[in-house]
């Protein structure tokens, strides 16, 4: 096996152990640093893919931000009630349907990928996740999405305003 | 592959994920070296613990309850706003690299970017949302 | 999958180690004698002596506070969560030493029949790196100040966690009026465009001004010591820890204070480059020799600086911290950002 096959692999399985121990742990801090275990073997994956500036955005914001607010919102919560308050029969039946929503996304995301079956993935090549190529792309193709996400920032500045400030 | 060539690769800023190789090397040198030193510093160390000793301090009062307690909501407004406001700089980041190329055109979209984010800048200072003192 | 490409040497592999340890045990070295030049340089401005009893003139002060921290008794408080209360002084220390990776220290020197690098790894991505280790640091802070299970220390965790969280937007927005001078992410070519014309400083004056304030927050120095004001928080986020892992917080702080220094003279003040100095005209080994001793030169500055600042400046109110910090830096970062902008578009006559 290269050098690339032993972190594909091993980088695999961080990220999977990673993200099943963010569900199967009890204390919900655990949670948070597992998930930001399985952020870190994701940007290892795109630097496999020579997509770097994709890689460190994803540790500044995923692991810096927002895991950050995060943890801000556990250390904010009263951690110390020992059992869960028993959720009632609705809100059990809303997160069933939420969850299975999602699991038939992920059913049909696994179901496309097949035809990616006999493709190899560009690795370690290709200049498109460089910092200067997504740039252009982004300022030049994509600039009205650009824009238009500067809209979405301002509605989630007043909802975060709204929700936090109640007077 | 002879290392001539790879130097070579690696003096002309190859741009690829070989250059990352040495970070790893050195996060797994760092890791072994903080947990070698904990580990010893817990081995040499004098071990007499007294069910004193191993309370939390509060200033010699003793304490009542615990620390997981509910905290100031506006330590999660700031944490909130900083997430937002921290996807907005990373936007600048690839225009910042191009901003030459691009030339006014690129100049005038970051400028009605920059605008609607001091918009809802100043919307959350009117709102009092990074006000401190009640 | 390609297996040549990603195929590395060992001999490569060992150059890269060494230089790694190298680096690592200087900082740590570095960081050691700064505790000692702090409490020299605190009596200098309060006409003292300061610490003169272990060693000639008590150089060796500061072997003596590191082994006393590494032989004191280990204390995990019996309501803590012991896991991630070993876990935060664990990610501080891992993070600190993480930043020096791409800083390079002077140009390449030939040892061996080989030439080498002086920077660990030149990425393409090189600032935004640093820019994302530094975002990393805020967990040890977070981690160990919640798991210690004590109000004084999660009040500190909380409020140092939001001033690194602020003063980072700033910090980060001040950096892109500086890219936007040079074009390119990576340390190495922003000094080696220092070297062939002037340094950012004098093109960047108050995106400088903007950045060493962040950095001051960043390292949680005086006057923005916060997380450690001790006459509210009796000793901060790391007030029940104990040997070592109270050690890698207070390291971890100067190691952010040397790193933040290297950056600082990397960024604005030319790294390697020795002013009025053509570095062609000596040997290649010469000219590292030099570099690195002109950036050193530039580190001890900022570094005396920081203790300057220390004793100089009162502790700022929290309010006024974030109100420092969100409502006058990060408008003025902006208006920095879009000024030079439109001055370099202008200047080029696009």
């Amino acid at each position: 096996m290269s050098i690339t096959e032993i972190l594909f692999w091993f980088l695999s399985a961080l990220a999977l152990v990673g993200a099943l121990m963010v569900v199967l742990s009890r204390n919900p801090v655990h949670s948070v640093l597992w998930l930001v275990a399985t952020f870190f073997a994701i940007s290892g994956h795109y630097i496999l893919m020579n997509a770097q500036f994709l890689a460190i955005v994803n540790i500044i914001v995923y692991a810096g931000a927002i895991m950050v607010l995060f943890l801000f919102v556990i250390m904010l919560m009263n951690l110390n009630s020992e059992a869960e308050p028993r959720k009632s029969w609705m809100m059990q039946l809303a997160g069933v349907l939420a969850g299975g929503c999602f699991m038939m996304v992920l059913v049909s995301l696994v179901r496309q990928t097949a035809e990616l079956g006999g493709k190899t993935a560009l690795v370690k090549e290709g200049n498109i996740g460089l910092i200067k190529q997504l740039g252009m792309k982004l300022f030049s193709e994509y600039t009205v999405p650009f824009e238009i996400s500067s809209v979405l920032f301002l509605s989630a500045m007043v909802g975060a305003v709204v929700i936090g400030k109640k007077d | 592959m002879l290392w001539t060539n790879f130097l070579m690769n690696v003096s002309t800023a190859s741009n690829t994920a070989v250059d990352y190789f040495p970070i790893g090397i050195q996060l797994i040198f760092a890791v072994g070296f903080v947990a070698t030193m904990i580990g010893v510093s817990a081995l040499i160390g004098p071990k007499r613990q007294t069910s004193d000793k191993l309370q939390s301090f509060e200033s010699g009062i003793e304490s009542v309850g615990n620390a997981r307690q509910p905290m100031a909501i506006k330590y999660f407004l700031v944490a909130i706003l900083f997430v937002l406001f921290d996807v907005e700089v990373i936007f600048f980041y690839p225009y910042a690299i191009n901003f030459r190329d691009l030339g006014w055109n690129g100049f005038f979209a970051v400028l009605m970017f920059v605008s609607l984010f001091l918009a809802g800048f100043i919307y959350i200072i009117k709102k009092g949302a990074l006000k401190w003192e009640d | 999958m390609n297996t040549i490409l990603l195929a590395f040497d060992l001999a490569l592999f060992l150059e890269k180690l060494i230089l790694i340890a190298v680096i690592i045990f200087a900082s740590l070295g570095i960081a050691l004698y700064t505790t000692f030049a702090e409490r020299k340089v605190a009596a200098l401005l309060q006409d003292r002596s300061g610490p003169n009893r272990v060693g000639p003139f008590g150089l060796f002060q500061p072997f003596a506070d590191g082994l006393k921290l590494l032989m004191k008794e280990e204390i995990i408080p019996n309501t803590s969560n012991k896991f991630l209360f070993i876990l935060g002084p664990f990610m501080a220390m891992t993070a600190a030493l993480m930043t020096c990776a791409v800083i390079p220290w002077g140009n390449q020197v030939e040892m061996f029949g080989r030439t080498i690098q002086l920077q660990i790894a030149d990425i393409n991505i090189g600032v935004l790196y640093v820019f994302g280790v530094v975002s990393l640091g805020v967990y040890g802070m977070l981690i160990g100040g919640w798991a210690s299970n004590n109000k004084f220390s999660l009040m500190a965790a909380l409020r140092g966690a939001s001033q690194a969280i602020s003063y980072e937007l700033a910090m980060g927005l001040s950096l892109i009026a500086l890219l936007m001078l040079t074009g390119s992410l990576s340390m190495k070519t922003i000094v080696e465009q220092q070297m062939d014309s002037y340094w950012n400083i004098l093109y960047q004056p108050l995106g400088f001004l903007i950045f060493i304030i962040c950095v001051f927050a960043e390292c949680n120095r005086t006057p923005f010591d916060l997380p450690e004001a001790e006459n509210e928080l009796n000793f901060g986020y790391h007030q029940e820890y104990s040997s070592m892992k109270l050690g890698f917080y207070l390291f971890a702080e100067y190691i952010h204070m040397f790193i933040g220094s290297a950056v600082m003279s990397t960024l604005y003040f030319g790294g390697y480059d020795v002013p009025f100095l053509d570095e062609s005209t000596l040997s290649s080994n010469v000219a590292a020799l030099v570099g690195i001793a002109s950036l050193m030169a530039k580190i001890v500055f900022f570094l005396f600086l920081f203790m300057w600042v220390r004793w100089t400046i009162p502790r700022f109110r929290y309010d006024q911290l974030m109100n420092l910090g969100w409502k006058s830096l990060i408008p003025l970062a902006l208006f920095n950002m879009l000024l030079t902008g439109a001055l370099i578009l202008a200047k080029s006559g696009l």
